[in-house]
């Protein structure tokens, strides 16, 4: 496989809740227009650690991250960063579908509006289809647009969201178990999209299903219990891990 | 024997059938809850209630039934002189009442014998022991009056012993009831549960007969009132000007005026306040800052109005009067719409603050993690997603106000006065309906002209009113919550 450059770079990442150390000494290179997978048993931190990419832990108020992440070389913690900017180039899916007590169109429409990325109602037109393609649900919903987004069946709430967060035309698609919600014939539609995602877009999805991982992923980060303990390309990781924690959570004898 | 006694003597019945059934039952069983069916204690609470509930019941409606059984028959043997018409028939009637009353408080006095006041046959001498026993009997009480009340006392009293007879028989019988079935094999369990439907179903149909009496009463009323009245006129009239001689003009149109005028004032004013306040509260607010500032908000919702009418009476009102009204020229009454809005708007604030405050923080985090996660700001957040979500609920909050509002009487009288006016402008005294109802029942009042019967007919458009702003607010809410959920 050929080794794309590194998008994201984190140095020595730690954060705290409170009194709670969650992440202790994360170092690693995500790399462009590859799908990376976080894995690892519930509660090792590795939404936690997603969340530190776009700065969403902001919003929690006893939450402290300290070192060093990097996007395209940008230090992201830097004061002069704006995470309402970061944000924008950062999408984020999140584990239940949550879109807005709006009509389709607007969910989709919500992210350009807000950045002024349309000039005219016929160019934001075209961002929402384009999005709503790529998001691989335009042919369910080009008929009724203007119904109410929570309408949808769970499957197709997620692939709104995920359109949603494409149309502001992010760099990096964060994706918090995005099909932990879904029926597996959902579940198969939205990882159908994230493969194709990654032709676009560096795609980081934490994930409770191994199988999800190996089937998505190119690149895998094994965390447990707060420590990143292996990171690889997936084929190896899942066939020949070097550390015994995480074969023992790939054969499913912790976690 | 006070009517007092019978009542606590089948609750004694009642708690004595709770032990007794408890240790029947366990004894049934040997001793051993185990084998019962039923808890013990469960065997207890259904003597309790077979004892208490059927009698007590059976007590409270022959109470309630026995003084028209007795006014029937007190009035039957009243001569048509005196039953000639409703008003006279209820004088007579109150007039032996009082001294059936007399009668009976001069007795447990000792000031008068029984045989004294039942026995005597003859006028002259029962009026002159009345007298004796201090009780207001005028020459010209007539011998009817007088034998009427005879029977009234007389009646009073065996109705008494009756009564007690009956709910204690009753009692007795639901006790007797309950031990025979207090045997471990039966499901006293599902007994006691129904008991406690009920009792649960029939503190809900009190609230809901209340309002219904509440609105026929008001219905009954109103119905007199444009018997008298033309009901165009007091719709659609401007001239409000009651006179007790008679000749009033009744038109409330002034009234509604300043009523909707006013609370319109109250709203402007406390809506954006306090819908801003809830959402600095639930959305940029820290934990330590809302723990204080919502409580002392709420201080608000606890002040009686009285008091926001002496602060628009004695504050704001003069200041309104010097720095507003007097320079622009639109008047010099410390009295006036702007001056009772502007303070019952200070009212409203905690309604709507603290409703919209629970409302907002219930709108769930994943829309908030949402929008911000497509890089919206805070306040982009709060327009474009908390908001629309909260609606339906703000919606409610603010027609909740606004039926306060419309409601509010105190702040009006000392606000804007209780000149009835129909006029723009906001700086002069105008009054709402609420305050006239008020005005039209106090003092010597006789429910029969329609000058106090007004008032019903004002409280029965007013509740009209609030209903159709509830009504909104229903629809209001389904509609946007069927879009949204």
């Amino acid at each position: 496989m050929t080794q794309n450059r590194a998008k994201i770079r984190t140095e020595g990442v730690n954060v705290h809740y409170g009194a709670t150390h969650a992440i202790k000494d994360v170092t690693l290179d995500i790399p462009d227009k590859t799908v990376t997978a976080f894995i690892g048993p519930s509660g090792c931190g590795k939404s936690t650690f997603l969340r530190c990419i776009n700065r969403m832990n902001d919003t929690i108020d006893v939450c402290r991250v300290t070192g060093i992440i990097t996007i395209d070389g940008e230090d992201i913690y830097d004061r002069r960063i704006d995470p309402v900017q970061l944000r924008r180039k950062v999408g984020m899916v999140f584990q239940k579908p949550n879109p807005f007590p709006k009509s389709i169109y607007d969910n989709v429409a919500y992210g350009p509006k807000i950045h002024g990325l349309a000039r005219n109602r016929a160019e934001l037109d075209e961002i929402v289809e384009k999005a709503l393609r790529r998001g691989a649900i335009w042919d369910e919903v080009k008929d009724r647009l203007s119904e109410p987004g929570t309408g949808l069946s769970g499957g197709q709430q997620q692939r709104l969201c995920i359109a949603r967060a494409i149309a502001t035309e992010p760099e990096i698609l964060l994706m918090d178990e995005p099909c932990s919600a879904l029926d597996p014939i959902a579940t198969s539609q939205v990882e159908e999209l994230i493969y194709e995602l990654k032709n676009n877009y560096s795609v980081v999805i934490v994930t409770h299903s191994m199988q999800q991982a190996a089937r998505v992923s190119q690149k895998t980060a094994f965390f447990h219990l707060g420590t990143m303990v292996e990171y690889g390309e997936t084929d190896e990781i899942f066939t020949n891990p070097r550390d015994e924690r995480t074969e023992n959570y790939i054969t499913g004898r912790i976690g | 024997m006070s009517p007092l006694w019978t009542p606590l003597f089948i609750l004694a019945l009642a708690i004595a059938g709770f032990f007794a059934a408890r240790s029947r039952a366990l004894s049934t069983a040997g001793g051993n809850p185990r084998l019962m069916h039923s808890l013990p204690r469960v065997y207890g609470m259904n003597a309790l209630i077979w004892t208490a509930a059927p009698a007590l019941l059976l007590l409270a409606a022959l109470t309630l039934a026995q003084p028209m059984m007795q006014e029937r028959q007190v009035m039957s043997a009243l001569p048509d002189s005196l039953t000639a018409s409703a008003g006279e028939t209820s004088l007579a009637m109150a007039e032996i009442c009082r001294i059936a009353g007399g009668i009976a408080t001069a007795i447990e006095n000792r000031s008068l014998s029984k045989d004294a006041a039942l026995q005597s046959s003859d006028i002259g001498t029962l009026r002159d022991a009345l007298t004796g026993a201090g009780i207001a009997v005028t020459p010209e009480t007539s011998a009817e009056i007088l034998n009427g009340a005879q029977d009234w006392y007389a009646y009073d009293r065996r109705a008494a012993l009756l009564h007690a007879v009956l709910a204690l028989g009753a009692a007795a019988l639901g006790l007797v009831w309950a031990l025979r079935r207090a045997r471990k094999d039966v499901n006293a369990r599902s007994t006691v549960e129904r008991g406690i439907l009920l009792l649960l179903m029939g503190a809900a149909s009190v609230a809901i007969l209340t309002t219904v009496g509440i609105v026929f009463s008001m219905l009954f009323e109103a119905y007199h009132f444009f018997q008298q009245y033309s009901w165009r006129e007091f719709f659609f009239s401007t001239n409000w000007n009651p006179r007790f001689q008679g000749g009033s003009d009744l038109g409330m149109l002034p009234l509604l005026w300043g009523t909707l005028y006013i609370s319109l004032i109250a709203l402007i004013g406390a809506v954006p306040i306090g819908l801003f306040a809830a959402i600095y509260l639930s959305e940029y607010a820290s934990r330590r800052m809302r723990s204080i500032a919502k409580p002392l908000i709420e201080v608000l919702a606890g002040v009686p109005t009285i008091v926001y009418g002496l602060f628009a009476l004695i504050t704001v009102g003069p200041i309104l009067r010097d720095y507003f009204a007097a320079p622009m020229g639109l008047g010099n009454s410390a009295s006036s719409v702007m001056t009772a809005g502007l303070v019952m708007g200070i009212m409203l604030i905690p309604f709507v603050s603290s409703l919209s405050d629970d409302i907002i923080n219930a709108v769930p985090q994943s829309l908030r993690d949402g929008s911000y996660g497509l890089g919206s700001t805070q306040s982009e957040t709060v327009r474009h997603v908390v908001l629309p979500a909260a609606l339906p609920g703000i919606v409610g909050a603010i027609l909740l106000a606004a039926s306060r509002a419309i409601g509010e009487t105190m702040i009006v009288v000392l606000g804007a006065g209780a000149a009835a006016k129909l006029s723009m402008n906001p700086f002069e005294a105008m009054t709402t309906v609420t305050v006239k109802i008020v005005s039209q029942l106090t003092g010597d009042t006789d429910f029969a002209s329609p000058e106090t019967l007004v008032a019903f007919a004002l409280g029965l458009t007013l509740f009209v009113l609030t209903l159709i702003l509830n009504v909104i607010a229903l629809y209001v809410v389904r509609k946007y919550r069927e879009q949204y959920e």
